[in-house]
């Protein structure tokens, strides 16, 4: 006799990956010595679609579908400003991983991957993309690493049956995809607008816990497999021409080449 | 155009749009010192003949405080001030000509050129909107942030609940940050040097009037865009009600304590014939009370005026706190000022302007 089990499957832990990012109104400018952008004084914030992986965990906790939230990010010690946002907004703690040096995705990932080999987290929510580098890779290199299913650029996501359905945005349009978890997943601008913090979630996070660890004592190997070789601003765009007629106009495009 | 990088005084010519003005200033690490929904299109000469307030002049006063000095063109053609107004921050000699074109409504000059003093654009700014169960709260809730806050309070506005519900209706992608619905909102924001010290102080003050049940509900905005989206519920007040139907705008200085009972009254005498919204500069006393109806409308008229003139006269308010006379209020001016104000106003009409050109029935009408 086969005895038929129910479960109940509901994500125990969910980790958030939050990112402290420059700001998008922020003016910047290029290092002299062209090997970065400078980031001193520069208005740092939330990286708006971590904002929106917080708010997507947050909400798969109020509808019972995870027991924990917990939020983590990477990089000096004004990161736990960004966690304590991200407590505000319904984490239930934070966890800080400590270092002053420049952050890229495999470093970052292989982060990840030393906290869910702790935390045992059945899902892994990110930002698809930061907005300071635009890489679109952390996501992809963790689930990479752990050897996990990944539903990237989620515009929503669904408990069903035991398995996570993810509906993607892609060129085409919209894909959904059945994952078991755990797994990874990536937040894109659609899946949610977040919420703001509230009065009475500011101070209860006061109260929340967030852990720091340095990156040695995860055991992660920080070596930067990168070069930055140069860093240029987009070119000044020069005055644009006024011609007296049609006939001016094709001469002109004729003679830059563009017909 | 020119600034003074040591004192913050910026000279400019009376057409420089507002924002064109903060925008340069910006550059310098400064900014102006008023703040307006108009800033996208109002002339800084304009601003200083009709003595612009808005939303900073909780925290950087009015412009007869900031103006340091202008050029103005009178009547006869004589250029007062000249080219380079004088951009003294102190200077007592003899009479201080130039604040009597601040807010004359261009009736005793024209203003031609403005020396300006701007403060330091402070980097660590927090937006907070919190919700109150009644007037009272809120009132308690400015007094408490004035104290606790001090030096960094930047801004306190205030909407009841029927001027967020307009906005909600009428601007799009606009909602409440606050899961329910409150019968008031303010809008608190604070502007310093020190994010660390503002954030404590601020989280302070929130501690203290959360607990005290001052105050129900409320958010902080956690990035400038957040920040910007409350201000917008704030600032979208009157486009909304102009979307919504004709509307009649008030624009009353009044007692803080009894400022929102003058709404509430004349909620009840419009009773179905229009939309009543309350809100404005609670930290300056100053009240905007706006009727929305589905077009214009003699009985409303005559239900509000002289009603809400008088009654502003009977709390020794003022009929304009901000907005001026100009053509409209022309028969209300005696509400606010005594006949012997008036005389000697009209005096000096006659003095700076025998002729009667400049911007003429405006203000008063010459007889």
């Amino acid at each position: 006799e086969n005895s038929t089990c129910v479960l109940f499957i509901m994500a125990n832990k969910v980790l958030v990956g939050v990112k402290r990012a420059i700001h998008y109104a922020a003016k910047i400018r290029v290092k002299p010595d062209k090997s970065g952008v400078d980031v001193a004084n520069v208005k740092m914030s939330m990286n708006p679609f971590c904002e929106i992986a917080v708010e997507e965990a947050v909400r798969l906790k109020e509808a019972g579908h995870a027991k924990e939230v917990i939020a983590v990010s990477m990089g000096p010690k004004q990161c736990q400003e960004t966690l304590r946002t991200a407590i505000a907004m319904g984490a239930d703690r934070g966890i800080h991983v400590e270092t002053d040096q420049v952050m890229e995705p495999l470093q970052v990932a292989k982060a990840l991957r030393a906290l869910s080999e702790r935390e045992k987290p059945d899902l892994v929510l990110l930002g698809k993309q930061a907005i300071d580098d635009d890489a679109n890779q952390t996501g992809q290199l963790l689930a990479g690493l752990l050897d996990w299913p990944q539903g990237t650029f989620a515009s929503e996501v669904k408990f069903d049956s035991g398995k996570l359905l993810v509906t993607r945005e892609v060129d085409g349009g919209l894909e959904t995809i059945r994952l078991s978890t755990p797994a990874v997943v990536t937040a894109d601008l659609r899946l949610n607008e977040p919420r703001y913090a509230t009065l009475p979630n500011i101070m209860k996070a006061r109260k929340k816990k967030i852990d720091t660890f340095k990156p040695e004592e995860l055991d992660i190997d920080l070596t930067s497999r990168l070069e930055v070789v140069s860093t240029d601003e987009p070119p000044t765009r020069s005055a644009g021409v006024i011609v007296e007629s049609t006939q001016e106009l094709v001469e002109k495009l004729k003679a830059a080449g563009t017909i | 155009l020119s600034f003074d990088p040591a004192s913050g005084a910026v000279s400019c010519e009376a057409g420089v749009v507002l924002q064109t003005l903060d925008e340069y200033l910006a550059e310098q690490g400064h900014r102006v010192p008023l703040d307006l929904a108009a800033k996208g299109s109002c002339q800084i000469g304009g601003n200083v003949s009709t003595n612009a307030g808005g939303i900073r002049y909780l925290r950087y006063g009015s412009l007869h405080g900031s103006v340091l000095g202008l050029e103005v063109v009178l009547s006869d053609g004589t250029i007062l001030g000249g080219s380079g107004a004088t951009a003294l921050r102190k200077d007592n000699t003899g009479y201080h000509l130039k604040n009597l074109f601040i807010g004359a409504e261009g009736t005793l000059g024209v203003v031609t050129g403005v020396t300006l003093l701007t403060p330091s654009r402070l980097k660590s700014t927090n937006v907070a909107y919190l919700a109150c169960q009644d007037y009272e709260s809120v009132v308690n809730t400015f007094r408490s942030a004035r104290a606790g806050l001090g030096e960094i309070l930047s801004a306190f506005e205030f909407q009841d609940s029927y001027a967020l519900k307009v906005v909600l209706d009428n601007l799009p992608n606009s909602r409440s940050p606050l899961q329910d619905q409150y019968p008031f909102y303010a809008l608190i924001e604070t502007s310093g040097s020190n994010e660390d010290h503002d954030r404590q102080k601020l989280e302070a003050f929130l501690d203290q009037v959360m607990s005290s049940q001052l105050v129900l509900d409320g958010v902080l905005a956690q990035s400038e865009t957040q920040a910007n989206q409350i201000w917008s519920l704030r600032e979208g007040v009157a486009e909304s009600m102009q979307r919504s139907g004709y509307v009649y705008k008030y624009d009353l200085s009044l007692p803080l304590a009894r400022m929102y009972q003058l709404v509430q009254d004349t909620r009840k005498r419009i009773g179905e014939l229009g939309y009543v919204v309350g809100y404005g500069h609670l930290g300056d006393s100053n009240l905007h009370l706006n009727v929305s109806t589905k077009e214009a409308s003699n009985e409303v008229l005559g239900l509000l005026e002289p009603f809400l003139y008088q009654q502003t006269r009977e709390y020794g308010g003022s009929v304009s706190a901000e907005h001026g006379i100009g053509q409209a209020k022309l028969d209300y001016l005696s509400y606010s000022k005594s006949a012997a104000e008036i005389a000697t106003m009209r005096k000096l009409k006659a003095l700076f302007d025998p002729h009667n050109i400049l911007n003429p029935n405006k203000v008063f009408s010459m007889e």
